[in-house]
């Protein structure tokens, strides 16, 4: 059984006006998530992925569905019993929401005094996690006095210290600048394979998603659109919302006004070529265009790594006598994927 | 140099002559002014953490206990002091108080504050940050865990400078209670000042309770800085 379960769920908050409609956060959902998986869920504001991290948790209570963590189910459970659930489930945030009253310290602890782990051990358990972000010298610092990525450090510092399975990351990084964003990734990533805690993070940052997700969510409207391994959201998006997430980081087949700039130069026969590893290998596809006496230029595109497997959308113009290329075009079609873009004599 | 202190001492001599008065009235003044804080300020603590707790989207909402609560303290703020003053001598009866002196100036004083005071809390908890009390109830903290050892304490530096305010309010009630039979310094203003028509003795008064009001904003505005690391 999953670690974390959501089965039909959905999150509808009253209208917050006189004869508004309710908003419907979160649309007849299912998701479930293993132990140990790293999981992204990206959307845009508003697509209710803050609302559905908050089920996992109870901040949000389901208007319908279920909800079981761990095999229990969190709609049944009273306030209090939602506590104790709470406390083997981490957060981090996207203000980092440190308590400026209590030092570093004093932040890393709180989670053990609401446990009532007995103050004695406390000294031993902060010191442990604060060496483990890498802030053991900050422990008497204010918030104040830390940079963000600092504070995002404290903030795991600080969701760990109850020993979760499970940490949920709402937007932990989307306030942080790109080199702060890769230290901080680092520190979630050593978290899930040091300590095999369960990730789910919330973004609308691809390259996030990119870097640490193993299984990739999407959402739009408050439903799931598009769910898979990374690898395969990456390299063959099928929702257009998934698609115009991953064009951000990866360069798929020409938009439009790329392609009418492309075009202005390159008057030749435009195509795409989709690769990937376990697919056709670009030596036999360049092979074959050679052999078809037809000349190639690569005017767009690029190879990507997701999780440690390669794929790339490669946009190349033909040039050479038109039915030979026509002949290429279909023999490399039968190969690997291919878009045609035609040329701009036939548009 | 001499005639100059005989000339002062021919000024203050209504004062002097009160010394016994005036001392006695500024311990007065200051039991009044300390006591109106203490009550009025836990009673206020406990109704602007009430009224900011039970609001729409609070840490527990609950309509009736805001609506009511909220009629209340509109009800009872604006009304002008000696007002209430002279209006709650029914309730200090009730609960077996005279209803003149300082016993009845004590229940006026706490009532006028408490409610004050409660508003002054609510807005100052309205400022901590709601992300603050969220990441709290993430790990597993009951709701009044969470109002204790996390809205309280990030909202301590604005409370305390709330308090400091209130403080001015409530040493300007405890001159106010020397109509209703109450000592303090006020009443030696009214009684010994002008009544007597003697202005040296009333700007006496005027000039403690001033001192005390400085001195109570100067102590708030140390253990603000202090709270606040700033």
């Amino acid at each position: 059984m999953a670690l974390i379960e959501l089965d039909r769920v959905s999150l509808t908050f009253p209208p917050t006006r006189r004869g508004a409609d309710p908003v419907h956060a979160v649309r007849d959902v299912s998701l479930s998530i293993e132990a140990g998986e790293v999981v992204g869920i990206v959307g845009y504001s508003g697509a209710g992925k803050s609302s559905l991290l908050r089920l996992v948790n109870a901040l949000e209570p389901a208007t319908s569905g279920s909800v079981r963590v761990d095999g229990v189910d969190l709609t049944r459970l009273s306030e209090r019993q939602l506590y104790a659930v709470r406390r083997g489930i981490g957060m981090i945030f996207q203000q980092f929401n440190l308590f400026s009253s209590r030092t570093v310290y004093g932040n890393v602890a709180y989670p053990l005094e609401v446990a009532g782990v007995p103050r004695s051990e406390h000294r031993a358990r902060v010191s442990e996690l604060l060496h483990f972000v890498g802030l053991a010298d900050k422990a008497l610092a204010y918030p104040e006095q830390l940079s963000g990525g600092q504070k995002q450090r404290v903030g795991i510092a600080r969701a760990l210290a109850a020993r979760p399975a499970i940490l949920l990351a709402d937007e932990a990084t989307s306030a942080l600048d790109p080199e702060t964003t890769v230290d901080v990734l680092d520190v979630l990533k050593r978290v899930n394979a040091e300590l095999g805690v369960t990730v789910v993070i919330i973004t609308h940052e691809m390259e996030v998603v990119r870097s640490i997700a193993d299984r990739v969510v999407v959402m739009e409207d408050g439903e799931i659109v598009e769910s898979g391994p990374a690898f395969n959201i990456f390299a063959a998006p099928r929702h257009p919302a998934t698609r115009r997430f991953v064009r951000t980081v990866v360069d798929d087949v020409p938009e439009a006004h790329v392609l009418d700039g492309l075009r202005r130069r390159h008057p030749g026969r435009l195509v795409t070529l989709s690769f990937r590893d376990d697919g056709a290998r670009q030596s036999q596809v360049f092979a074959e265009i050679v052999r078809g006496d037809v000349d190639l230029e690569l005017v767009h595109g690029g190879l990507e790594d997701v999780r440690g497997r390669s794929f790339g959308h490669l946009t190349l113009e033909l040039t050479g006598e038109p039915e030979r290329v026509e002949a290429v075009v279909a023999r490399i079609g039968e190969l690997v994927p291919l878009t045609d873009l035609g040329t701009g004599a036939q548009r | 140099m001499n005639s100059i202190l005989d000339r002062l001492q021919e000024i203050f001599a209504p004062v002097i002559d009160l010394r016994g008065e005036f001392a006695t009235a500024f311990v007065e003044t200051l039991f009044l002014a300390g006591v109106g804080l203490l009550a009025g300020g836990v009673l206020g603590l406990i109704i602007g953490t009430t009224l900011y707790a039970t609001r729409g989207g609070g840490i527990a909402p609950n309509r009736v206990v805001h609506v009511v609560l909220n009629v209340l303290v509109n009800f009872f703020r604006p009304i002008p002091f000696i007002l209430l003053a002279v209006s709650l001598q029914p309730l200090s009866r009730s609960i077996g108080i005279e209803g003149i002196g300082n016993g009845h100036a004590i229940v006026a004083i706490v009532v006028g504050s408490a409610f004050g005071i409660g508003r002054i809390v609510e807005q100052n908890l309205v400022s901590v940050d709601p992300g603050v009390l969220e990441a709290a109830r993430s790990m597993g903290a009951s709701r009044w865990r969470v109002v204790r050892t996390v809205l309280l304490p990030e909202a301590l530096g604005p409370l305390i400078l709330g308090f400091t305010f209130a403080l001015v309010a409530i040493v300007d009630m405890t001159a106010i209670v020397g109509v209703i039979g109450a000592g303090g310094l006020g009443n030696v203003a009214l009684t010994f000042g002008y009544k007597q028509f003697e202005p040296v003795v009333t700007w006496s008064a005027v000039l403690l309770v001033i001192l005390i009001v400085q001195a109570g904003q100067f102590a708030g505005n140390a253990l603000a800085r202090r709270v606040l690391r700033r």
